[in-house]
């Protein structure tokens, strides 16, 4: 039998899981100050495109026929990270890895903050944006862009739930203690008491949920990749981009993931929480996907310069030797070989070495959707001459401005919820060990030997 | 139900750029400002575009008048999210200013390149405004334009007709282009038509589509330069 939890030397329950509930009661001057950068930068995003309302998309750098930029790029960088949590964390639950327990709510909570950035991304980039409910009003279903306004609505509905749902025995805990906005934290409770009904409904609805959210999430990415797809623009209308943009989505994702915990983790002191294994393990997940996105772009690249038409030549070569070259081979080392080297040394797979890869792999990504969208329009068919893309200080504005909003959000969120899910570490200590026990020996033909 | 089209004949293609005044004046396409337009930012309907082809000693400059294909396949119509650009029965893809959003998906998908953003509000110098066509809107900041066909001068002709209570009569439809090309090289009408002459040009030998390829079926069909070219060099 294993050792009874009881008997392991923790602290007596109401001390337990102290430093988790910090976070919230507790708010130090770092706090605004952090706070007050991140706004600032909000507030430069404001002044941007609050010019950009007024004069029109001219004070951007786009032009004919780079009629799409960072705006887009950004879009689809942002909806690739969001695959950090949900996706993630859905799949971590389903497998029953007990190592979850501690990093679910934040990789969830990046899916749910990030998508508003995805999705605002698009809406900064119309050029009408007080008409954007017409896709609603006048929709064609023929558009791929449609598709994606279907696939990210539900897939934030989803999240939103799918967060929501683990978040409840934790408002509950909150809400007994009694410190701070209880009564935010009683509406939110929904009248938990903890009841074995209530646990076994929650579990079953998590359950589902974490079922639902894996087909949305690949759903998502994929219909992303098809709005470049689905056209007949050279380097774009390729039959893998679904699953390569599914593949560079969970890659940077994780990516993300790994460098939130780890400021989590310094920031409120939960190194006994979020520890070297989560890393370690994560690590080697991205280290898995670093592999399988260069397989992809080997095999998209090869095969266009096999094909070798035309068209197609023309891109690719602005890509590997042309103006866009330094971009492209700094998207492979920061991709690519960086990653690899750090984290296929099983010594570096550590904190800080799993971030530094994480760090490369974010800024390799997002250059990754830069070299996917702009170099394709820039030399169309019918254009002798190619155009130039630069962005404005507007578009890099907007960028920061999304970006640091983001943190901003996420930051906010520690403030008022539980960053680690305090109910289910709990769990972990008082059930699962057991279970985990019971687990192995169904996996195993009998008899086991019995202390 | 007429199929309108257009033939443009390369061989009588002056590169004069008169279709393109002609349009600009036509259709109220605004002006630019130099910076604007080094940018690369100006607005054709219709335009000239140099295309070089071949290596010295075989080096060819081709000059292409290029107004929209309008395509019986549009790549732009299918991408639209909120049907702004559409194909009316009698195939022209027409473009509803005050219903585009502005997302820029169809200027990227089309293969031709000759979709229009109003980056800025349009600006004319003082007194060209006075001498705007009051038969064509305006296009506000931020929409997607291109050319229509002069579909306005479609409907013009056809209220006409209905009030006079007669069909349409040929040639009583014709775009500002094709009206005032000098040298004729432009010729328009309806395709579905056997007996009009630009569906006997377009079943010429020398007939030819731009990126026929990608399967778009224009409905701009141009001869390609052989015959009087041949003849003058020889």
């Amino acid at each position: 039998m294993p050792q009874p939890l009881a008997e392991t030397d923790f602290e007596p329950a109401e001390v337990q899981d102290e430093v988790l509930f910090r976070p919230i009661e507790k708010t130090t001057r770092r706090f605004y100050i952090t706070v007050a950068i991140l706004l600032s930068f909000t507030f430069l995003m404001l002044i941007a495109y609050i010019t950009q309302l007024r004069r029109g998309l001219g004070v951007t750098g786009l032009t004919i026929p780079v009629y799409w930029g960072i705006y887009i790029t950004n879009f689809v960088f942002f909806i690739g990270i969001s695959h950090a949590g949900t996706l993630i964390s859905a799949i971590l639950r389903i497998c029953h890895a007990e190592w979850r327990r501690s990093i679910t709510r934040s990789a969830e909570v990046i899916t749910v903050m990030v998508i508003l950035f995805g999705a605002g991304s698009v809406i900064v980039d119309l050029g009408r944006p007080e008409r954007a409910l017409n896709v609603i009003l006048h929709a064609n279903f023929h558009s791929p862009l449609l598709w994606d306004v279907c696939s990210i609505t539900v897939y934030f509905t989803g999240s939103m739930i799918y967060l929501y749902l683990p978040l409840i025995p934790d408002m509950a805990l909150l809400r007994d203690r009694g410190r701070k906005h209880q009564w935010f934290y009683r509406l939110l409770a929904l009248g938990w008491t903890g009841t074995e009904q209530q646990h076994r409904r929650l579990e079953k609805a998590i359950a589902v949920m974490a079922i639902l959210v894996i087909p949305i999430a690949v759903s998502v990415h994929t219909v992303v990749s098809w709005v470049f797809a689905m056209t007949v623009q050279p380097m774009w209308h390729s039959t893998i981009f679904g699953p390569y943009f599914v593949v560079g989505a969970i890659f940077s994702g994780i990516a993300a993931l790994l460098i939130a915990m780890a400021i989590i983790r310094s920031v409120y002191h939960l190194e006994e929480y979020l520890k070297e294994i989560h890393f370690r393990l994560l690590g080697q997940l991205l280290l898995v996907m670093a592999l399988l996105w260069f397989y992809f772009t080997f095999a998209e690249h090869l095969t266009t310069f096999y094909g070798n038409s035309p068209d197609e030549m023309r891109i690719l070569m602005s890509k590997l030797a042309g103006p866009y070259a330094p971009l492209f081979w700094a998207m492979i080392v920061c991709c690519f070989i960086i990653p690899v080297a750090i984290l296929g040394v099983p010594r570096w797979r550590t904190v800080r070495g799993t971030v530094a890869a994480s760090a490369f792999i974010v800024v390799g990504m997002w250059l990754e959707r830069f070299i996917i969208v702009v170099p394709s329009l820039s030399q169309p068919r019918l254009m002798p001459s190619q155009g130039v893309y630069w962005p404005s200080w507007v578009e890099v504005f907007i960028t920061l401005g999304f970006l640091s909003t983001f943190i901003l959000f996420y930051v906010l969120f520690t403030k008022f919820f539980p960053i680690v899910s305090i109910w289910e570490v709990r769990e972990g200590r008082e059930k699962s060990l057991e279970e985990v026990h019971d687990r192995v020996r169904t996996y195993i033909p009998l008899p086991l030997k019995e202390e | 139900m007429a199929r309108w089209g257009m033939v443009i004949d390369l061989d009588k293609c002056t590169a004069c750029q008169a279709c393109v005044i002609a349009c600009q004046v036509e259709n109220n396409v605004p002006f630019n400002k130099p910076e604007e337009a080094q940018k690369g930012r100006n607005i054709y309907w219709i335009k000239l575009v140099p295309l070089p082809e071949g290596r010295f000693p075989e080096a060819k400059m081709r000059f292409i008048p290029l107004p929209c294909m309008h395509c019986d396949e549009p790549p732009c119509v299918e991408v639209c999210p909120v049907d702004a650009t559409n194909i009316t029965p009698e195939g022209i893809v027409r473009q509803i200013f005050a219903r585009c959003i502005g997302c820029r998906y169809c200027t990227t998908a089309c293969p031709y390149t000759i979709r229009y953003f109003n980056w800025y509000p349009p600006d004319w110098p003082t007194p060209m405004e006075e001498s705007r066509n009051p038969d064509v809107s305006v296009r506000p900041k931020g929409v997607v334009e291109k050319c229509t066909l002069c579909h306005h001068r479609l409907q013009k002709a056809r209220a006409k007709a209905i009030a006079e209570n007669r069909p349409l009569a040929p040639g009583e439809y014709t775009p500002a282009c094709v009206e005032s090309c000098p040298s004729k090289a432009m010729v328009f009408g309806d395709l579905d038509d056997p007996n009009t002459e630009v569906s006997q040009l377009a079943r010429s030998p020398r007939a030819f589509r731009l990126l026929e390829d990608l399967g778009t079926k224009p409905k701009v069909i141009y001869l390609a330069e052989g015959e009087r070219s041949a003849t003058t060099t020889s």
